[in-house]
């Protein structure tokens, strides 16, 4: 049983790139203390995002025609590997950069090609991912907003809610029902890109425990879009959604998120030279090569043009389990040393981490779902 | 020659030789030269000798899926522990005896030797060299675990033998990795016989794989075999010469895995998997033995974490210099 699964190496070529790529994330993010780093996913800096693509680090695996480096997916682990375990801040253009521009290579049209994949490259056009509704987050199935067919175009009415960064964004890539009912279940679904700033569009941040704003939700009130906003076939939705999940589930973000607050418990211990922890220090350091060397055989199989649902979810479901014990052992070892001083960045890096953890394993699908999945590639289902 | 071309006809002399009856009778004490000398016959024993010695030249890398095998089917004889045994000898310039090779790598007499009831020679790690013993020169006492094959050795002052060269990060490193390449065959196989139970079994109408909650747990164990799978072929990826890092990394995670493993194979199986006559037990037995010898993942845990707290790095950089090397 999933025998595919198995070690790979980074090619030469693609961990070539990594000294460049390290040299830029130390340029911008040297000064930002550990709980600023610890946000990477969430860390939101344009400016930042267009300097990556300046340089030529966004748009890895899309091609030259397109503004894209043309590389495959070994290089972009290799870059996603140094922002995240540097804690960059990489919102701005993850989305985009990571899903969005691969969806509308695969499945859009020239025409689309070209007005969207130059601008994700440089960094420009910011992209949100339109799927979780109220009522339907695991389950896209059951999806109720809808796009209706005019003589013009579509016209969209619904709401969608979770949805990352949308109020940073340019466009969303919604999953939308252009035909049926939600009992028709995944048959009706399609991919739609929509113009945030199209009226009829409001966005509004939800604030989450941190005191951050990264989600959001978004409601549409007759918002119109011209026929050339369907991306792929109509109906086809679901299965376009699916496939996409493979890139999202297997990368490096499944096992980085928590590795910041790691490597500050490490310098802190080393500072003050204690010694006791280092059975634990060994445990995540197993998990972590052993992951790496998960998402790395996952990666292999992208590299191929396969879609590994499975394996990736297996990945996602180990990687994020990993991220989230992290800040669970870290605060019971420091809180275990109550007469050893704590720093004030390291004590907000341990409850801005503890804190935000959860998250690490709704997003892209639930811990449950994921081992569903699991379980019908076992013949289980 | 790729890995399946090595490993089926292994496999199939091993589905041959090592029957779950024949396993048994051996672990009650019967004779298991002819098992032996099938093995022997093979060649594959010399998988890892060099080929100027005599051997196939094979890497610890591509003999894997064999160790995998030996795992898988409950072998009662140290077949993987022997190949590693007369690599390290024809290293030394040596040839290697006939029967099989135990390893101990403790170096301290009275240490438990996995599969030392049916060896003829164990290669003993005494910090500095190794040392070849006949087991009629060492003091050998049964563990006293029903049906286990593992036994105490001893000796007095220094253990009778010819020295071997000693690989760099010692004899319990190269054993660590083989051990946790035999944890994940096993778990493979573990997990094979657990799902298919799943399927089959039927509680309240239905086969009891359709119960989300067992799926779940059954989801989690095959994430358990590939971790120990990925994990020990990171080990063996460094060849006999491997790193303490790598080694640790291998065997940590086999042995974190382990005991979860057998856990959730038998809670699915039911009162059924405990007994004597099922199969099952020849495997979990041997999982929890396995996760014991040549240091558990605390021990690997320490070796590791002194390691990495005695480097500045960053720990994806330090990872990336010390495992993937």
């Amino acid at each position: 049983m999933f025998d595919t699964l198995t070690l790979a190496a980074l090619p030469p070529e693609d961990e070539a790139l990594r000294p460049q790529i390290q040299a830029l994330i130390a340029s911008h993010v040297a000064g930002l203390p550990a709980d600023r780093r610890a946000r990477s996913w969430q860390g939101f800096d344009a400016a930042f995002s267009r300097a990556l693509g300046q340089a030529g680090f966004l748009g890895l695996t899309l091609p030259r025609a397109y503004g894209g480096q043309e590389r495959g997916p070994f290089a972009r682990f290799v870059v996603v590997e140094e922002l995240l375990s540097a804690g960059a801040p990489v919102a701005a253009h993850w989305i985009a950069d990571r899903q969005s521009a691969p969806l509308i290579l695969g499945y859009g049209t020239e025409e689309q090609r070209r007005a969207y994949i130059p601008r994700i490259c440089r960094g420009e056009a910011l992209f949100c991912i339109g799927m979780s509704e109220p009522g339907s987050g695991s389950d896209l199935a059951s999806v109720r907003t809808r796009a209706e067919r005019t003589n013009k175009g579509w016209r969209v009415n619904g709401q969608k809610i979770w949805t990352t960064n949308a109020m940073h964004s340019d466009y969303m890539i919604a999953l939308l029902r252009t035909s049926g009912t939600p009992e028709d279940r995944h048959a009706g679904l399609s991919q739609l890109i929509i113009d945030l700033k199209a009226p009829g569009v409001v966005v509004r941040p939800i604030v989450d425990l941190t005191g951050d704003a990264h989600f959001a939700e978004v409601f549409f009130d007759n918002v119109e879009l011209p026929v050339e906003a369907l991306i792929g076939g109509e109906g086809e939705g679901w299965k376009q959604v699916t496939a996409e999940l493979a890139f999202e589930r297997s990368g490096p973000e499944r096992i980085y998120s928590s590795v910041v607050l790691l490597d500050a418990w490490i310098r802190h211990l080393q500072a003050v030279g204690r010694r006791d922890a280092g059975v634990l220090t060994g445990r995540f350091m197993a998990e972590i090569a052993t992951l790496r060397a998960m998402s790395i055989a996952c990666t292999a199989r992208l590299a191929l043009g396969e879609s590994p649902v499975v394996e990736a979810s297996i990945v996602k479901d180990r990687g994020t389990t990993f991220e989230q014990d992290l800040p669970v052992a870290i605060g019971d070892d420091l809180a275990a040393h109550p007469d050893e001083l704590v720093s004030d960045e390291l004590y907000r890096t341990l409850l801005y981490v503890t804190h935000i953890a959860p998250s690490f394993s709704l997003r892209g699908g639930t811990r449950e779902i994921l081992r569903g999945i699991i379980a019908r590639g076992m013949g289980l289902r | 020659m790729d890995a399946s071309e090595l490993l089926e006809p292994f496999d199939r002399m091993l589905a041959t030789i090592a029957m779950p009856a024949a396993v048994r009778a051996v672990e009650g004490g019967s004779d298991a030269s002819a098992m032996w000398s099938e093995l022997a016959q093979s060649g594959f024993l010399d998988a890892l000798v060099p080929e100027e010695a005599g051997g196939a030249g094979l890497s610890l890398s591509a003999i894997a899926p064999l160790i995998e095998a030996i795992g898988a089917h409950a072998l009662p004889l140290p077949a993987a522990e022997t190949m590693v045994a007369r690599a390290l000898l024809a290293g030394t310039g040596l040839a290697s005896p006939d029967g099989p090779i135990a390893l101990a790598t403790a170096g301290v007499p009275g240490q438990i030797v996995p599969c030392g009831l049916v060896a003829a020679h164990v290669l003993i790690d005494l910090g500095d060299r190794l040392v070849l013993a006949p087991i009629d020169a060492l003091a050998v006492t049964p563990t006293g675990v029903h049906h286990a094959l593992a036994v105490r050795i001893g000796w007095e002052g220094t253990p009778a033998g010819r020295d071997i060269t000693r690989p760099r990060a010692g004899l319990r490193a190269l054993a660590a990795v083989v051990r946790a390449t035999l944890i994940a065959g096993t778990a493979h196989r573990l997990l094979e016989l657990t799902t298919r139970h799943a399927n089959e079994r039927v509680q309240f109408g239905k086969p009891i794989g359709r119960q989300q909650a067992l799926q779940q747990n059954l989801a989690v164990m095959a994430e358990d075999a590939v971790v120990a799978r990925i994990a020990a072929q990171l080990g063996c990826a460094q060849g006999l010469d491997v790193s303490p890092a790598a080694a640790a990394v291998a065997k940590s995670t086999a042995s974190s895995v382990a005991a979860r493993l057998a856990g959730t194979a038998h809670a699915v199986h039911g009162a059924i998997g405990i007994s004597e006559e099922f199969d099952l037990q020849l495997l979990t037995r041997r999982l929890h033995e396995w996760r014991l010898a040549d240091g558990s993942e605390g021990y690997w845990n320490g070796v590791l974490g002194a390691a990495r707290l005695a480097d500045p790095a960053g720990s994806v950089d330090w990872i990336r210099a010390e495992v993937f090397a």
